[in-house]
């Protein structure tokens, strides 16, 4: 009796900000400017145009994925070995740019990869020819990266340092070097980590229209630009609503498969 | 026997603090060994130094006459029986098993065959696919176990692998490793705080203090003849009382003369052990040397365990004679039962 009590604010919480926006933007997306029922908010969504920019966005969220793994193992790795001394230092360097307003960080990339930005006067400096980096695809991937690589690192750091090292040294002992150590136990007994790092950074790149605005330049639309656009510009958010409903759905089937990737890896 | 392992002037400190002495111990092939002390007396490090997690601060071990300490854990032909079983909580039991066998991408029919023989060998036939989570302490430790010994080891070793069980599961195991010690012919290094357990299963025991050997011996050496005071006290509930010597062969227990078979040391002061069992009694108490107030009994099935305070020294006596709280006895110890230890 007592939990159930204590249960009402969450519940109260969830209705708020999760079940009522979902009912608003169902409710959106399935009528008219009239407020009759329709699917053509749906059917217009499927057209070369706007599958377009949602291939494009899970094209940009599955490399910004990709990348931010590959950098954040390693890292995640090193912070978790018990013989690393600066560890506070690492983690601080990573979690300080998170306490810094999201804008102010993203258009720093400005600055650095402006025509006339930090990176090319050091590549001038080197006798290098200049790159054009900012507004392409490359910009907004090392922002989306840079943004999300935290939510990367923490997960896998944190199911990499609850791997008690007994079991480790366990498999020394029959026999493992340390790359069988690395594939036969540490990788598999941190993937519980690395399926919580993929979805935390894929569903938000997916979803993100901030990094692509800014480090993409004003013609970049991914699918989250769009529905902004949406709601913002054009004004329609029965059309914008239908475009967060599909999203929703995708990134909840991506979800669950990645979540059924890991448990099959895990049992077998 | 050839010898197996030779450790020759081990010795181990963390930082400023000694934690092994100069150890120096010969083990010898298809030999029980077991390394017997207190928590704490560097047991468990001196088993890590042996498997390689470890690195020894100084001295030697040398394998089958060949330097040990130069190779990595993976690379010597040693395997360990954790205390905590250390097993792979994302492998089921036949997995674990065959660890060793993949990593030396053993035949597949090969790898079969010998998990059947391993799980036939710690009675878990059936249990092939079961987590480990799945499983209860004893059938872990069996786990543990089989896993160790697929890869036919030179030498295992085992940091108080029965710790965790209870009391009846931990007796069958006893007498299951001894058995599997004989049959297989593998060196086992046995760590344990636990007496009853070494003298039980031994060839032979290594009685640790602080970082020391103080005595190695059969199980028969150490619990008839031990060398001090503490490894009398630690291998059994003995008494140990102080006596004084005049001469040899005569000690003098509380102020009175008892006859012995031990030489005078070079000290005056000695201690004197005396086992339990080796305590007779009789309720005829001006009959003997000593005479005492019995001041507890507990029966033990077999004998009768009481506490005798003889002026204000208490003796333990294992007897099959009934005496009852409060009553008077009198106490004797014949010759060959009395043991003199310099202090
Ligand atoms: N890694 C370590 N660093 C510092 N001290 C240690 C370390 N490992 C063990 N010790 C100390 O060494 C002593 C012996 O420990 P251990 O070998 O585990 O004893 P036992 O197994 O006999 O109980 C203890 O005092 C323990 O605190
Ligand atoms: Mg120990």
């Amino acid at each position: 009796m007592k939990s159930t009590k204590l249960a009402i604010p969450y519940i109260i919480w969830i209705f708020i900000f999760t079940i009522v926006p979902v009912f608003l933007l169902i409710n959106y997306a399935f009528s008219t400017n009239t407020g009759s029922f329709t699917i053509d908010n749906f059917s217009r969504f499927f057209s070369p145009l706007y599958i377009g920019i949602l291939m494009r966005s899970f094209y940009m969220a599955f490399w910004s994925t990709i990348i931010c793994f590959i950098i954040a193992y390693p890292v995640a790795y090193i912070l978790s070995t018990k013989e690393f001394k600066n560890r506070n230092v690492l983690i601080l360097l990573f979690i300080v740019p998170m306490w810094m307003n999201f804008l102010v960080r993203t258009y720093a990339w400005l600055f650095i990869l402006g025509n006339n930005g930090v990176l090319n006067i050091f590549l001038g400096f080197l006798g290098f020819p200049q790159i054009r980096l900012l507004f392409t695809d490359a910009a907004v991937l090392i922002g989306l990266v840079y943004t999300f690589l935290p939510f990367m690192i923490f997960p896998i750091y944190s199911s990499l340092s609850k791997i008690d090292y007994k079991i480790v040294e366990g498999a020394q002992d029959l026999g493992a070097n340390s790359f069988y150590v690395m594939l036969k136990i540490i990788f598999p007994l941190s993937l519980p980590g690395i399926a919580s790092g993929l979805t935390m950074v894929f569903m938000p790149a997916v979803a993100t229209f901030l990094v692509s605005n800014i480090l993409g330049g004003g013609g970049y639309m991914l699918i989250g630009n769009l529905i902004e656009q949406q709601f913002m510009i054009v004004g329609n958010r029965h059309f914008g609503s239908a475009i967060s409903l599909i999203l929703l759905a995708l990134i909840l089937v991506f979800n669950m498969l990645i979540s059924t990737l890991i448990r099959e890896e895990e049992t077998n | 026997m050839k010898n197996i392992i030779e450790i020759k002037n081990l010795h181990k400190s963390f930082g400023i603090e000694d934690i092994l002495g100069k150890i120096n111990l010969d083990i010898k092939e298809n030999e029980f060994l077991t390394i017997l002390g207190p928590s704490g007396c560097g047991k468990t490090t001196l088993l890590r130094i042996i498997a390689g997690f470890e690195t020894a601060t100084s001295g030697n071990i040398l394998f089958g006459g060949k330097d040990l300490l130069i190779f990595p854990p993976h690379k010597r032909n040693i395997n360990t029986v954790f205390q905590s079983y250390a097993l792979f909580p994302h492998m089921n039991v036949e997995e674990n098993i065959a660890f060793a066998l993949k990593i030396k991408k053993e035949n597949k029919d090969i790898i079969k065959e010998k998990v059947t023989k391993m799980l036939n060998l710690v009675n878990l036939n059936g249990f092939e696919k079961r987590r480990v989570r799945q499983l209860s302490g004893g059938q872990q430790q069996r786990v543990a176990i089989a896993r160790a010994l697929i890869n036919e080891p030179k030498v295992l070793l085992l940091d108080e692998p029965l710790g965790a069980l209870d009391l009846k599961l931990r007796k069958e195991m006893q007498i299951e490793l001894k058995n599997m010690q004989k049959s297989l012919g593998i060196t086992f290094i046995y760590v344990t705080h636990d007496q009853e357990e070494a003298l039980t299963m031994s060839d032979t025991i290594v009685v640790m203090n602080k970082g020391e050997i103080l005595q190695k011996g059969t199980a028969e050496d150490i619990y008839n003849e031990p060398l001090s005071a503490f490894v009398a006290d630690f291998i059994g509930t003995s008494n140990i009382l102080p006596g004084q010597m005049e001469k040899d062969f005569e000690v003098y227990i509380q102020g009175v003369k008892f006859h012995c078979i031990d030489k005078m040391p070079d000290t005056k002061d000695v201690d004197v052990v005396i086992r339990p069992e080796d305590v007779e009694i009789s309720k005829n108490a001006d009959k003997f040397p000593l005479k005492g107030e019995v001041i507890n009994v507990v029966f033990f099935g077999v004998h009768y365990e009481m506490i005798v305070k003889v002026e204000d020294t208490l003796w333990k006596v294992h007897s099959t004679v009934m005496t009852k709280p409060g009553e008077i006895v009198g106490i004797d110890v014949s010759k060959e039962l009395i043991h003199i230890m310099r202090r």
